[in-house]
């Protein structure tokens, strides 16, 4: 039985035995290379119900919303992490969730392959062992899934969910987390840094796609939606924009679990990953911490240990 | 004083002792440069990352945050918990490409008058040498802002 009819039947049985009100998934898109996300409230319903590795959404964030529902949620890696996340912070009932865990190898990153493909229009895709194979009208072209995955799905290490009620298919094998991915930044001297991450923030457009995609941001009101005081002007500028995204990554400290939403639902591409990583990495340097591994675990700033580092001290 | 601009430095220090020691290098007349404005607050846990950056962002070359020493903190545990965040900011600014020495954190007691002096001076020099703050969180784009 593929993952995807186990998580068919596993969702009809749930609904059917009046065990959750709804079951959050994805059902196939209206394009090539898409899925979206979609509620499953009746035993018919769980039949529309996919697997695939066109499954990049987040659905723990949705989580926050239902709070008076009994719902079961299918969570990949990385969407466990953060579903621990939420435990840890109390923004979700650990009682009213049937958790559904589906391991993961990656999923796919569209525009990756659309740049692949050549850029002509793609009308059909298939997953075929470590392949997908993409069609348009007169081109087919075969890719290797390693070369399409997503970013932060590349170095993921946590393709196995690390919490779940149910887990369906086979595990999937640990990649070797790196942070080769800041090494390039983190040599270049920091002028040149500086004229890279400003560059970065002069795409964005402030849509605060990556807030709302976001499940750790989960504050009913944000620090730049606010008036008094009024952290950020309302027009979008290089300086906003950088402080927007450093205010929002030391908001993210020690919570952010490196699912990618964020940088996928971004309009203009704008290297979001770049701060949390070099975040992740440090709170792992400095005190041996990662996010999203353990329900019971004090969230990072929220808790200290009296003999915690102080590389940042100046003694004059 | 050399040629060249005059830094503008803000200060957060902790009602509790670093603001106590600015007092007391004052009532030994204790020479500290003019640049520093100091903004007294309640523990060096209250001060916010944005409070930083909207320093930065609104004129400032370097700013200082200075708080109890790790044990003494007047609400047991503030300064603990500003000490984890201050690791990570500080790591992340720099990272962003602001020069070292433009973000500082220190710890100074009440009784630290002389401390306060050396490192305000210090943290003054190194603004200076570095010049005014022109980087990436004044760097504006479309419309001027209007104050």
């Amino acid at each position: 039985m593929s993952k995807q009819e186990e998580l068919r039947a596993t969702a009809r049985r749930l609904l059917a035995e009046n065990r959750v009100d709804l079951i959050l998934g994805y059902t196939a898109g209206t394009l090539p290379l898409r899925t979206t996300p979609f509620f499953a409230r009746t035993p018919a319903e769980a039949d529309l119900l996919v697997w695939n590795a066109f499954c990049e959404y987040n659905l723990t964030n949705y989580l926050p919303r239902y709070t008076g529902n009994r719902v079961g949620i299918v969570v990949k890696g990385c969407d466990a992490r953060s579903l621990v996340g939420l435990l840890q912070q109390n923004q979700v009932q650990r009682e009213r969730l049937y958790v559904i865990g589906i391991p993961c190898a990656g999923v796919v990153d569209r525009r990756r392959v659309a740049l692949l493909a050549g850029g002509a229009e793609i009308t059909a895709a298939d997953i075929t062992g470590g392949e997908i194979v993409v069609r348009g009208r007169g081109f087919e072209k075969v890719l290797p899934m390693e070369e399409v995955l997503f970013p932060s799905c590349r170095r993921c290490r946590y393709g196995n969910p690390v919490l779940a009620d149910v887990v369906l298919g086979e595990k999937v094998p640990e990649r070797k987390e790196t942070y080769e991915d800041l090494a390039a930044l983190e040599n270049m001297p920091a002028v040149e840094r500086e004229a890279y991450f400003a560059r970065e923030m002069a795409k964005c457009i402030r849509c605060y796609a990556c807030r709302e995609v976001c499940p750790m941001c989960f504050c009913k009101q944000c620090f730049v939606d606010g008036t008094a005081p009024q952290w950020l002007s309302r027009w979008v500028g290089t300086a906003d924009n950088l402080f927007f995204h450093l205010g929002r990554t030391m908001h993210l400290v020690g919570r952010c679990v490196d699912c990618g939403a964020c940088a996928r639902a971004c309009p203009v591409g704008v290297d979001l990953m770049a701060f949390n990583r070099k975040m992740i990495k440090d709170a792992e340097a400095l005190f041996g911490y990662r996010a999203g591994l353990d329900p019971e675990a004090h969230l990072l700033l929220g808790t200290f240990d009296p003999n915690d580092p102080e590389p940042f001290l100046f003694r004059g | 004083m050399d040629a060249g601009p005059e830094p503008k430095i803000v200060g957060f220090l902790c009602n509790w002792c670093s603001y106590a020691a600015a007092d007391l290098a004052g009532i030994n007349r204790l020479q500290y440069p003019a640049s520093v404005r100091i903004i007294r607050v309640p523990c060096s846990g209250r001060v916010s990352p944005l409070f930083l950056l909207t320093a930065l962002r609104r004129g400032a070359d370097a700013v200082l945050v200075s708080g109890c020493h790790p044990g003494d903190c007047h609400y047991t545990s503030g300064n603990l918990v500003a000490r984890r965040r201050f690791a990570m900011l500080k790591s992340l600014l720099e990272f962003a490409g602001l020069d070292e020495g433009r973000v500082n954190f220190t710890w100074i007691s009440a009784s630290e008058a002389a401390d306060f002096a050396r490192v305000t001076t210090r943290i003054y020099q190194r603004a200076k040498d570095l010049g005014p703050y022109r980087g990436a969180l004044r760097k504006e784009s479309g419309v001027p802002r209007r104050e």
